[in-house]
């Protein structure tokens, strides 16, 4: 590994801490980010020259937020437990992965697998998301404003997937007890996945949720959830031909 | 007096056999496939089928209680800010809390801390018991991700990121409902009584260059400190010792198809996967083709008993081994003092392997609160310690009869083979000859 000059990096003069991936490696940025102490005053970062990096702003536990000018590559923010990180440009796959806590804001795009594994924080993805958009979400909380990819929330365990657009093929399969919101089409459903009714609580959850991912001009009313229909929940050999 | 033909004795098929019909019975009457857990039980060529040679004129043994035999091993050197040094090259595989009660991950902490090495956790995620007692504790990084939060990761003294392992090579995990308590459900974020896929794959990775890329994101986030293996199912060992090495792994974790699983179908578990002992070589070869021999250590698991397995695949080039069978009959596992209660189970001592059921009469692979009671995690840890022990001191025994001051001096020319089978696997020659099957185009 290369020797790492923080001091070089970081723009005391700024407002936020200036952190330039053009300049220095990703290792001095995620390693300052790592030594932040709870109280730290230095609450403002801000990350330039991503230039589709990986692990930008990975394994973060300080409520700090952190601005990306530009798109970035596989696991921007991954693990994040209390950060709110702005991405401002397209992230590659992985985005948020297995996130804890805090918030994560992706301006443009989302490639595969965004927020897998997230317990939870929220997600937002203001363009669209690809294939398995939310697979095994333990209680994360993801709005894409725009479309999903197909097998997306497989294996979804918790948490809230809400669409704005349209779901691809496959949506929800093999389902436990995540909820699903779309208001556009699903293309097919997955394996043990349903449409379920509306109830009063789940329009106010979604409510809530597009408020927080700052959605307006549309009604919670708008969108279908949908849910395990718990079939595959215990084994049972006349229900192979659905796996 | 009337003359009877002589009869002929009744024969039974090789082809099918006693257990054969069995379960053609079985699944004829219950429309499903055999779930069990344990590893490969059919007969296969194993460390058995090797001998080793000891010294002679042309070596000269060391003395057994005078000359020291070194036993320790570092893993994790290549990349890694604080590599895990073990005092013997024996390690504890991974087992799932869940799959194993709370007590019984606690006395393989203690047993494998007794004895300067490590443990592990397993698909369920990292429990206060395990760690509290663990020395030095390996975290595993599944695919179902059970668990897994950054502060377990940071926690940990290694991170194993398991792509697949011997039992099943391509295959996920299932833990039956009857084992899901309310804490197994909440550590797994999962409604209690369901059952519980665990995903054959990870969720956001798949081939070498995401797998590279994984591994630098499991470094960033805990700045680079922690040894990363991977384990690899014992499917296609040079091209997936060489794709871990490719992507930056520190140590490589091969699993032959003995090593157990907690539950998967029977006919996955005998007849997908290569034995242990034919992953061994060509692992080792493909480190050494990439000049990576020893830099990146080699772990192999799967039928691991006795301290003549270890000094044997130590011979064979690998760097450590691990167990995880052995350590549970160690703990008490499949215990004939259990008899009675595994007969009523249907099965006997030795060959229960329903550890899927919950109903453990050893209370070792049961959440049942009262069968759990019967496992004191002190007097078992202190069993699978004494075990570790004797495991140790036979290797010893072996090397320093071949005249090595290590057991990593063991080496492939002090080993000959019974059969051609496993003359051929483990690439030394068949005893009282010269010939390695595979070698010279022969």
């Amino acid at each position: 590994m290369p020797a790492i000059n923080v001091s070089k990096a970081l723009d005391q003069s700024h407002a936020s801490r200036v952190f330039d991936l053009a300049e220095m490696p990703l290792r001095g940025l995620n390693q300052a980010l790592h030594d932040l102490t709870p109280g730290s005053n230095e609450t403002a970062w801000e990350v330039l020259n991503p230039k589709g990096s990986h692990s930008v702003a990975v394994g973060v536990d300080q409520p700090v937020t952190i601005d990306v000018r530009g798109s970035v590559g596989y696991y921007c923010g991954g693990m994040n437990d209390g950060s709110a990180i702005t991405v401002h440009g397209s992230a590659g796959p992985g985005v948020g992965e297995n996130m804890m806590s805090g918030s994560i804001t992706v301006k443009g795009d989302a490639s595969q697998y965004a927020g897998a594994t997230g317990r939870g924080g929220l997600l937002v993805i203001e363009g669209n998301a690809s294939s398995r958009c939310g697979i095994s979400m333990k209680g994360i909380d993801i709005v894409v404003h725009g479309n999903i990819g197909h097998m997306s929330a497989f294996m979804a365990q918790s948490g809230n997937l809400v669409v704005l657009g349209d779901a691809g093929d496959a949506l929800g399969d093999s389902i436990y007890e995540a909820r699903l919101f779309v208001r556009g089409k699903a293309g097919s459903l997955g394996a043990d996945c349903i449409a379920k009714e509306m109830r009063p609580e789940h329009l106010a959850l979604l409510q809530d949720l597009l408020d927080r991912a700052g959605v307006t001009g549309v009604k919670a009313a708008e969108f279908t959830r949908y849910g395990s229909a718990r079939t595959l929940y215990n084994f049972n050999i006349d229900n192979a031909d659905a796996y | 007096m009337t003359y009877r033909n002589p009869p002929t004795t009744p024969r039974k098929s090789a082809t099918f056999d006693d257990y054969t019909l069995s379960e053609i019975r079985r699944a004829a009457a219950t429309g499903i496939y055999d779930i069990r857990g344990a590893g490969a039980k059919r007969k296969l060529p194993h460390f058995d089928d090797l001998l080793v040679l000891g010294a002679s004129i042309s070596r000269y043994p060391l003395e057994g209680y005078r000359e020291r035999c070194d036993t320790s091993v570092v893993l994790g050197s290549r990349h890694a800010k604080k590599p895990i040094e073990l005092k013997i090259p024996i390690t504890i595989a991974g087992m799932s809390f869940g799959s194993l009660s709370g007590p019984a991950k606690e006395a393989l902490g203690r047993g494998a801390t007794l004895s300067g090495t490590s443990t592990t956790t397993g698909d369920g995620g990292m429990t206060e018991e395990e760690r509290g007692h663990s020395k030095t504790l390996v975290y595993q990084y599944l695919p179902s991700r059970y668990g897994m939060n950054p502060r377990d990761l940071r926690r940990a003294d290694a991170i194993e990121i398991v792509v697949g392992q011997g039992a099943k090579p391509g295959g996920g995990g299932m833990l039956l409902g009857q084992k899901i308590s309310d804490r197994v459900a909440e550590m797994r974020t999962l409604p209690k009584g369901i059952d519980q896929r665990s995903a054959s794959r990870h969720p956001d990775w798949t081939g070498p260059d995401d797998l590279e890329i994984k591994i630098l994101e499991l470094r960033e986030i805990t700045d680079w400190e922690k040894p990363i293996y991977v384990k690899v199912g014992g499917a296609r060992p040079y091209y997936d010792t060489a794709l871990a090495v490719k992507s930056g792994a520190d140590v490589v974790v091969i699993d032959g198809m003995q090593g157990g699983t907690a539950a998967t179908q029977e006919v996955f578990i005998e007849n997908v996967g290569q034995p242990t002992l034919a992953c061994i070589r060509p692992a080792v070869q493909a480190l050494q083709d990439l000049g990576m021999h020893r830099k990146v250590q080699l772990i192999i698991s799967g039928g691991i008993r006795n301290g003549a397995d270890v000094a044997k695949a130590l011979a064979l080039g690998v760097d450590a081994v691990s167990i995880g069978t052995a350590a549970l009959v160690a703990l008490g596992d499949n215990d004939p003092r259990w008899e009675a209660e595994y007969n009523e189970l249907g099965t006997t001592a030795g060959a229960y392997d329903d550890w899927h059921e919950g109903r453990d009469p050893a209370g070792i692979t049961t959440q049942d609160p009262e069968l759990m009671k019967r496992l004191d995690p002190i007097a078992a840890g202190r069993r699978l310690a004494n075990y570790l022990k004797v495991m140790t001191l036979e290797a010893q025994t072996i090397a320093r009869a071949c005249g090595k001051n290590s057991l990593h001096n063991l080496e492939p020319e002090d080993l000959v083979a019974l059969t051609i089978e496993a003359a051929a696997m483990a690439g030394v020659p068949l005893a009282g000859t010269n010939w390695i099957p595979g070698k010279n185009g022969f």
